[in-house]
């Protein structure tokens, strides 16, 4: 082998050995780190869509029982309603509930047995409120009792304020959770890049000798776990994607379920995961190529 | 000079080597002969006292500017210090490509080399696949590649024969005679009998009453 050996046609060899069991081992953890990352920071986003949802479907809707008066019979009395605040500024829509679908609310509270045919089941009326400049109870009361109904208006304020700090306790829940799997990440990433540098302290140690100021060999060794990283966290990523995807699929157009909404431009924020992985693998082989070769320099 | 809380290894050491000039290290085992290179090499750092390399202070150097100060040292490592995933051609070349030199302004030489310490049959072997004397005459070719303006060589004839010892040695004179300061430290009597060079003697860290004139005033290249 040595006698074919042409000089003219050399070409220098890598700096720094090829990757080992090692490195894919490295690559494995950072891949499965990253997969975790992604799927908290979809479920994050998910859990925040979910939130926002129940406050806008309480603040956006109203309840209004009507209660008969004189000789006028429920229904009328409830599509009077109706027609009096279809017309009222900050409202898009109000429909009154037939009584079987007021009987059908009352159901699991009362049974199907008390539902005599003779007992005066309040009529409903259920109000969508226009989203930017909704009407508000007051004015709702106010109309109708021009109309002279007999009426009381629900505008679900009693739940509203437990509903929203509970949407932002799940929304906030959710984010830290993201947050501390992403620190987890990167701070495993950061160790697992420290100990594969370690292991190749003999390299270090031979190159700074020959006179490699520290810039170069941190060049050398955070171009590596870069690259390394940024494939890990493709893979994660990917993987994110392909089980975010899935849920989706699965979901019908609710996602995951109606509690955790999922949506196909959710995925894309997953696409930085392996710039970040690649990022903060470079910095941690700089960092540590830089003290490992400020060590050696006494 | 002392490794963490041992005692000192080197103490109450002055000398200054000329430009040019020529010296055996010798001295019994553990007496400090590698720390003294060590020292010398920028490996260790004086816990007291002042180094000077080519007229400057380097006790105190920043760790920034000491890649400089080594490129003009040559070092024989005692123990090899090889990358061992590169070839021995790839090995001597790794001082010049470090200092930015392309391939083709060396590579003619690097094979000249190599067929001068008998290595030219051996270029693209890995340095697992070489005997002892075959790595010590690797790490002599890798040391002098780059015509370094001091050559420090650890028990650089440790694992070759007496003819190879004396090749190397002649290496080494011709180094010499172009301008490089030489400091070799040998267990190697015959050697250094026969070299006819200035010598240093360390015993028990400290160095003996030097028999030549080299050695003396602080100043100088050393």
């Amino acid at each position: 082998m040595s006698e074919s050996f042409d000089v003219r046609r050399w070409r220098p060899g890598p700096l720094l050995p090829k990757r080992d069991e090692r490195d894919f081992a490295l690559t494995f953890v950072v891949a499965v780190l990253c997969l975790l990352a992604c799927l908290t920071a979809l479920t994050a986003i998910a859990a925040d869509r979910g939130a926002r949802g129940w406050s806008r479907q309480l603040t956006g809707s109203a309840t209004i029982v009507v209660r008969p008066k004189g000789a006028e019979s429920p229904d009328a009395a409830a599509a009077r309603a109706a027609e009096t605040l279809a017309g009222l500024k900050g409202v898009t829509e109000a429909r009154a509930l037939a009584k079987a679908d007021a009987e059908e609310l009352l159901e699991p509270w009362i049974g199907r047995e008390a539902l005599l045919e003779d007992l005066p089941v309040p009529r409903l009326v259920t109000v969508e409120l226009h989203p930017e400049t909704p009407a508000s109870a007051q004015s709702l009361d106010a109309a109708l009792q021009a109309a002279g109904l007999d009426a009381s208006v629900d505008d679900h304020s009693r739940w509203i304020g437990d509903i929203e700090r509970s949407a932002a306790l799940i929304r906030w829940a959710a984010i830290g959770v993201f947050i501390l799997i992403a620190a987890a990440a990167a701070a495993t990433i950061a160790f697992a890049t420290r100990a594969g540098l370690a292991a190749r302290r003999d390299v270090i140690e031979v190159l700074h000798l020959s006179g490699a100021k520290a810039p170069f060999i941190a060049r050398l060794f955070q171009a590596r776990f870069a690259r390394m990283s940024a494939v890990a966290g493709l893979f994660g990523a990917a993987g994110a994607a392909m089980i975010g995807a899935g849920l989706r699929l699965a979901g019908g157009g609710a996602g995951l379920a109606p509690v955790l909404p999922l949506v196909w431009s959710d995925l894309a924020w997953l696409l930085p995961c392996p710039v970040i992985a690649a990022l903060t693998a470079a910095l941690a082989a700089r960092g540590v190529a830089i003290r490992l070769t400020g060590e050696l320099a006494g | 000079m002392r490794y963490g809380r041992a005692p000192e290894t080197l103490k109450d050491i002055a000398f200054a080597l000329p430009a040019g000039s020529f010296h055996f290290l010798t001295g019994p085992s553990g007496a400090g002969k590698s720390s003294l290179l060590k020292l010398i090499y920028l490996a260790h750092r004086a816990s007291r006292g002042r180094v000077e390399l080519f007229g400057r202070d380097v006790s105190t150097i920043r760790a920034a500017d000491q890649p400089m100060i080594r490129r003009r040292i040559g070092v024989v490592f005692q123990e090899f210090r090889m990358l061992e995933h590169l070839s021995v051609f790839d090995n001597v070349a790794l001082p010049l490509r470090i200092a930015g030199r392309k391939p083709d302004s060396y590579r003619n030489d690097i094979a000249e080399l190599l067929a001068w310490v008998g290595l030219e049959k051996r270029m693209h072997a890995l340095p697992a696949t070489l005997s002892g004397g075959e790595k010590q005459r690797l790490g002599i070719a890798r040391a002098v590649v780059n015509r370094p303006d001091l050559l420090l060589a650890d028990e650089p004839t440790g694992n070759v024969d007496h003819e190879m010892a004396l090749r190397i040695l002649r290496l080494f004179v011709e180094l010499n005679r172009m301008g490089t300061t030489v400091l070799i430290a040998s267990h190697d009597d015959d050697l250094v009998a026969h070299a006819r060079k200035s010598v240093l003697r360390l015993e028990r860290g400290r160095l003996l009453a030097p028999p030549s004139a080299s050695i003396g005033n602080r100043g100088g290249e050393l």
